[in-house]
């Protein structure tokens, strides 16, 4: 008799609860929330969530998040593949010190840099603009995009670079005709993590912006400093915060695995 | 893989280069500067030479923090390594369950880190939250807001709960690629399930679960907003981690200097135990 399902099982039950408590919060009125415990809502309600679909303040939180999300997702992976590239293939001067050098930046405390990186957006006036923040996040994503690339093109054999330069391909055609269609499972992994990182990050993304360009976590936590006891509105807020993370797993399940050891299996 | 020498590949590198100095250098350099010097506003500095760094290293609230933050981090990592590799094991290799336990599993890791902090508040309030609520109905005495034994608790919990799932995946892979023959030869040997782990899935994990303890070290280490939105860094200030604490200093009392000798003093702690691991991990590489 296979018992092994039960691990698992209790495993994804611990981690649904919260999520539960979190959606069936998001459901209940203010009233209902702090008149006791219960574990349905009892009077389902949906005026949380549509408080932040027509108030201009909460639902462009999420469309500010997103733009620098993108923005940051297509510098790094687009400026690590040809990084990557050299590192999978090449030695050159310094190129191990430069990769160590590159992964402490992944080992930098975003509280550490806080503050300078405010007085710095601000000197070149970026401070308050999506493009500070997607910059700022390459600091720790375009390290971790090079790093997991690295890993997926050492995969490739190097006859396939040779027989095509052979073939009097030059480096850039051989590059984006046959090099990225190869490792395409591999970029699509790094264009996730490069995502979640630069999605779940708040302090940084925080401390850059003050207005046009806040970010919905920001929002969240203005909103529970000042207007004190709504905890629906903020639990409505924080389920919405799932759906891009959720729609974004879905896409790469099937390479999440090989993804998240960094192509090195 | 055989790799030829070619100096030209710097050019490849150097947009990434670029990049990262550019958000890499100026601000370190800021906080350098910050670390010798004395403010008293409008941009005019006195030199301080090295004594920012003596007062820190000397002060009992550094110490706490950084005493907090090793515990933290050493009983997270000893509860997440061996929860992930359980989870990992028993979790089937193929069919139509794989990729509901995949998706459901990475869920956490892609919720934003103060709606973590957020949910797992709303989740231990005692009077109105599911598990505070649950627990003080079982008739244990517990209240995250006031009692420190509560609020560390909830802490670890909320990042085993947070974090579990990268190593659970990083296993899963690595025990995919183990080859079926492997198992067979096992059985016809005769191997017990523990020999079963212990020379074949162990050795197969090795890699990964560097990775990822690496990775869980930093990423720790670092915590910020999770603690910072669930607890505040309290009761009192019993789960001050080391970030909490600078962004007190920093942004809070902006006392300028001694947060920029304490970041730096924060940064090399982290790096030096980074280049432990690496430096271990990439000699068993080679071999």
């Amino acid at each position: 008799m296979n018992k092994k399902w039960i691990l698992p099982t209790l495993y994804i039950l611990f981690l649904m609860l919260p999520i539960y408590g979190l959606l069936s919060m998001s459901f209940k009125t203010t009233n209902e929330i702090l008149g006791g415990f219960s574990f349905f809502p009892q009077q389902f309600t949906l005026v949380n969530y549509i408080k932040i679909f027509t108030d201009p303040t909460w639902y462009v939180g999420y469309i500010n998040s997103l733009i620098y999300v993108v923005i940051n997702t297509v510098i790094s992976v687009s400026v690590a593949l040809p990084a990557a590239y050299a590192f999978s293939r090449y030695r050159f001067l310094g190129d191990k010190h430069l990769f160590f050098w590159l992964l402490t930046n992944r080992m930098a405390p975003p509280a550490v840099f806080a503050l300078p990186f405010f007085q710095l957006y601000s000197a070149i006036e970026l401070f308050d603009t999506h493009l500070a923040v997607a910059l700022a996040h390459c600091l720790f994503n375009i390290p971790l995009a090079v790093w997991i690339l690295e890993g997926f093109m050492s995969g490739v054999p190097k006859e396939l670079d040779e027989t095509a330069y052979l073939d009097g391909y030059s480096f850039w055609r051989f590059f984006v005709r046959i090099f990225i269609p190869t490792i395409a499972a591999g970029i699509g992994v790094t264009m996730f993590f490069c995502f979640m990182y630069s999605w779940v990050e708040l302090l940084l993304a925080k401390t850059l912006t003050s207005v046009s360009a806040k970010p919905i976590a920001a929002i969240m936590t203005r909103t529970a400093s000042t207007s004190g006891y709504e905890l629906g509105l903020l639990a409505a807020a924080g389920s919405l915060t799932l759906i891009p993370g959720a729609i974004v797993i879905y896409f790469v399940r099937n390479h999440i695995a090989k993804g998240f050891a960094l192509g090195r299996v | 893989m055989r790799k030829s020498t070619n100096q030209k590949a710097w050019w490849l590198v150097a947009p990434v280069l670029l990049l990262v100095a550019f958000n890499a250098f100026i601000p370190l350099m800021t906080v350098v500067n910050y670390s010798l010097q004395e403010t008293f506003g409008d941009n005019v500095f006195f030199w301080e030479g090295v004594s920012w760094f003596e007062k820190i290293l000397r002060s009992e609230r550094f110490h706490d923090s950084l005493l907090r933050q090793l515990l933290f981090t050493g009983m997270i990592i000893a509860i997440e390594v061996p929860l992930g590799i359980a989870v990992a094991l028993s979790m089937p290799r193929k069919g139509p369950w794989v990729s509901v336990c995949l998706v459901l599993m990475a869920l956490p890791l892609l919720i934003p880190w103060n709606v973590v902090g957020a949910m797992w508040n709303i989740f231990a309030l005692p009077d109105i939250g599911l598990l505070g609520y649950s627990l003080n109905s079982m008739g244990f005495d517990y209240d995250f807001t006031q009692q420190p034994v509560s609020a560390w608790m909830t802490t670890v919990l909320m990042d085993v709960w947070h974090w579990t799932s990268l190593i659970v995946l990083l296993c899963y892979a690595g025990l995919c690629s183990i080859p079926d023959a492997y198992y067979q030869a096992a059985r016809i040997d005769g191997a017990s399930g523990w020999a079963v782990f212990r020379y074949i899935q162990l050795p197969k994990m090795k890699r990964v679960l560097t990775i990822a303890i690496l990775l869980r070290f930093m990423d720790s280490f670092m915590i910020y907003t999770e603690p910072f939105v669930l607890t505040g860094g309290g009761p009192g200030n019993t789960t001050t981690f080391l970030s909490i604490d600078l962004v007190k200093i920093a942004l809070g009392q902006f006392d300028l200097g001694p947060a920029a000798a304490m970041s730096l003093i924060y940064f090399l702690v982290v790096l030096l135990i980074c280049w432990v691991f690496y430096t271990v991990m990439m000699r068993n590489e080679e071999q």
